[in-house]
């Protein structure tokens, strides 16, 4: 990172970020708190971030509240993530026409529309580069996908408070971005002071920087925001060691233990839908009342159902604990022979939103010590 | 005129879906036995090349009603017409058994792996199926036969519940003539005028002419009767780096974005079906992995 091309947008100015985005054409998409929780949406102006609001999250909990800093981005993650935006949890692939004997296919319209993402965190943006080698760049890919993340436009938050669930140190994905944003922040308030260290890591990204009120930074803000992120390597709440540990879980394929992590596993699905780099899909055809017209939807499907691997005779992981196994399996061990990477990125998400707080990290730490 | 269009009103897009399917045309219903048949299809695009390698499937669209992978088994030498023999076991086969003649069906694919009949050269080459499992291997049979010369002995090992469950039968008997290609056909009970072999077809290994330790073989079958099967031919010797199985699991995209075949590290979709017997042992071998 080169400090030279760091500058300073003001806490008044930050309006213009937004501003400058619509003018761009660029539909914004951020944070803002719904029904308690801070989710992902259109957004139109930088009021509609959710001032002064912190999470606190445990295991198989998350509530906001507000705190009297009037941060923008004190909040850590909530039950969303940006893949709504990128790979809709349903989406229409495409109808037929029913002719004859025959049938027209008329593919689903599907405008690639210019998003902006305003607050992705450093291991939200390492969870789309893990998307992008399983969507866009395999041997096949989903068209969509690759056109809105052409048309991507990501304004990245550095984080400096992580939360109790948050292990980015571990997976190697965060507290502070590296590349694949188009601009990076880091808030800075100390009760008098409020502002942003800003830099552009594309070239549509400075075109937007010199759409705003910015200064060159000084060297002591410099000092300061970095300092905030490396403080907040130090505090994660969670840790997960990865030595080795891909190895120890394929040779622990049949340990008992899967059985009794299984028997507080609700096989909800939950850890899936709100994990940042799932990608399992399920493909369903169907037809009007009439039979003259038929359609390909897809849909988010979980790994934890019993239909996902079903073949005629029956399921291939009928049991609770071999579709517990088999996710755990696939983001740790698997997921790093298929793509070159783990399948987490550190979030913890799956810990909040599991019902019964169930621990990735605790969880695959037993196995080590048990192996 | 091509009936089926891509009215993609897309500019950005430059790639076509691979969701999208084309519109065959059934050319024929073969009814193979009670409940297996096969469809042999045109595309209704006109040109109609369709290339494949011997193991490869497609996922196969009846109109409305959903889409399965089903193995190509016709011969990889002819571009026309495209076969594919299905056993009617539940929701979409059944709705395509009740297909006519005339009527459409959507196709997509080929995909996945094939079998190595490239890698087989200068070898003695062992086919085991087990019931549908030969639909999958005619492919490679046609193969063989077309390059006879490229190989040594080539030996056919087929076994089904009962002599009515044997697909292909008119074929079967034209092979069974053949001085170059040595078939044996099993049962797991006699029935009607039956007169031959009864019993698994793994007990058909043992006896089978062919050099162990100079042989490819190819696997295709239920699942429990390859574990039987791999079994008897490396205890005859053959190299597991030189036996090939093909595996089924859940599809629903058969292009490696769905994740459904998922089996341990693979793909059953892109890194399978057919898989070097050493390559996949780990996971064949785990129970709901
Ligand atoms: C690579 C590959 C090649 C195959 N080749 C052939 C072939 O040549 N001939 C043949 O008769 N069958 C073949 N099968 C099996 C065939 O795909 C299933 O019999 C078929 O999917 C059953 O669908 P259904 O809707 O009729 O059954 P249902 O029991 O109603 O199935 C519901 C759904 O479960 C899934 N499913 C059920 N059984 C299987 C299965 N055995 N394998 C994969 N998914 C399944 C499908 O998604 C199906 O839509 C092949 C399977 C694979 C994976
Ligand atoms: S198999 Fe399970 S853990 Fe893996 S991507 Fe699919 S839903 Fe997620
Ligand atoms: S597995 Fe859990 S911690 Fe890891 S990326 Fe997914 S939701 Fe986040
Ligand atoms: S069938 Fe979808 S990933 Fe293999």
């Amino acid at each position: 990172m080169n400090n030279e091309s760091k500058s300073v947008i003001e806490r008044k100015d930050f309006q213009a970020l937004f501003d400058a985005l619509s003018a761009e054409g660029y539909k914004i998409s951020g944070p803002t708190v719904r029904d308690n929780a801070v989710i992902y949406d259109e957004i139109g102006s930088a009021e509609e971030l959710p001032i002064g609001w912190t999470d606190h999250q445990e295991g198989g909990s998350y509530r906001l509240t507000k705190s009297k800093k009037k941060t923008l981005f004190g909040f850590i993650l909530g039950p969303y993530t940006w893949k709504k935006l990128l790979y809709p949890p349903e989406k229409k692939i495409w109808e037929a026409q029913k002719s004859d004997r025959s049938f027209e296919i008329v593919e689903a319209e599907s405008k690639p529309i210019k998003q902006a993402f305003v607050g992705v965190r450093p291991c939200e943006l390492k969870a789309i580069g893990i998307q992008d080698k399983i969507l866009r760049d395999g041997q096949h890919s989903d068209p969509e996908y690759g056109a809105l993340r052409r048309n991507l436009f990501i304004v990245a938050v550095n984080c400096t408070n992580p939360g109790n669930n948050c292990f980015c140190v571990s997976m190697n994905s965060g507290p502070g971005v590296s590349d694949g944003f188009d601009l990076a922040l880091t808030e800075m308030f100390n009760g008098k002071d409020h502002y942003f260290v800003i830099e552009a890591g594309s070239r549509a990204g400075k075109k937007i920087l010199e759409k705003i009120p910015h200064r060159p930074a000084k060297p002591e803000e410099l000092e300061q925001a970095e300092k905030a992120v490396e403080r907040a390597a130090s505090k994660m709440g969670r840790s997960l060691d990865m030595k080795g540990l891909k190895e120890i879980l394929h040779n622990n394929f049949d340990s008992h233990y899967w059985g009794e992590i299984a028997k507080r596993c609700l096989t909800c699905g939950n850890c899936t839908m709100v994990c940042p780099t799932c990608f399992c899909c399920n493909i369903e055809d169907t037809t009007n009342l009439g039979g003259d017209r038929a359609e390909r939807r897809r849909y988010w499907d979980t790994c934890y159902s019993v239909d996902f691997s079903y073949i005629h005779g029956g399921s291939i992981r009928s049991t609770d604990y071999s579709r517990y196994r088999q996710w755990l399996m696939h983001k740790i061990a698997y997921w790093q022979d298929q793509f070159g990477t783990p399948g987490c990125v550190g979030c913890g998400r799956c810990i909040t939103w599991c019902p019964v707080g169930i621990d990735i990290t605790e969880e695959a730490g037993a196995i080590r010590e048990k192996a | 005129m091509a009936k089926m269009q891509n009215k993609s009103k897309t500019s950005d897009i430059s790639l076509i879906d691979p969701m999208l399917v084309q519109a065959y045309t059934i050319q024929r219903v073969v009814r193979e036995t009670f409940d297996t048949f096969s469809l042999e299809l045109e595309p209704q695009s006109g040109g109609g090349e369709f290339k494949f390698a011997p193991g490869q499937f497609n996922m196969l669209y009846v109109y409305g009603v959903g889409e399965v992978p089903i193995s190509i088994s016709g011969d990889p030498s002819k571009e026309k017409p495209l076969i594919h023999t299905t056993r009617a076991v539940g929701t979409v086969t059944k709705a395509m058994k009740n297909l006519k003649v005339g009527d459409t069906i959507g196709i997509r694919g080929p995909y996945g792996s094939s079998w190595p009949v490239k890698e087989a050269e200068g070898y003695d080459v062992v086919i085991v199926a087990g019931g549908i499992g030969l639909a999958p291997l005619r492919p490679v049979i046609y193969y063989l036969l077309q390059h006879r010369n490229k190989y040594g002995r080539i030996v056919l090992l087929y076994g089904t519940r009962t002599p009515e469950d044997m697909l292909y039968r008119k074929q079967l008997e034209k092979w069974r003539s053949r001085f170059d290609l040595e078939t044996y056909l099993t049962v797991d009970r006699a029935t009607g005028s039956w007169r031959g072999n009864v019993g698994v077809v793994t007990t058909l290994i043992g006896r089978a002419p062919f050099d162990p330790l100079h042989s490819v073989a190819v696997v295709c079958g239920p699942e429990i009767m390859m574990r039987y099967t791999v079994l008897e031919l490396l205890k005859r010797g053959v190299d597991e780096e030189k036996t090939y199985i093909s595996m089924e699991r859940n599809m629903k995209c058969g292009i490696g974005l769905c994740g459904h075949c998922q089996l341990g590290s693979s793909f059953v979709c892109k890194d399978g079906p057919v898989y070097r017997y050493d390559n996949i042992k780990h996971a064949f071998t785990m129970w709901e992995m």
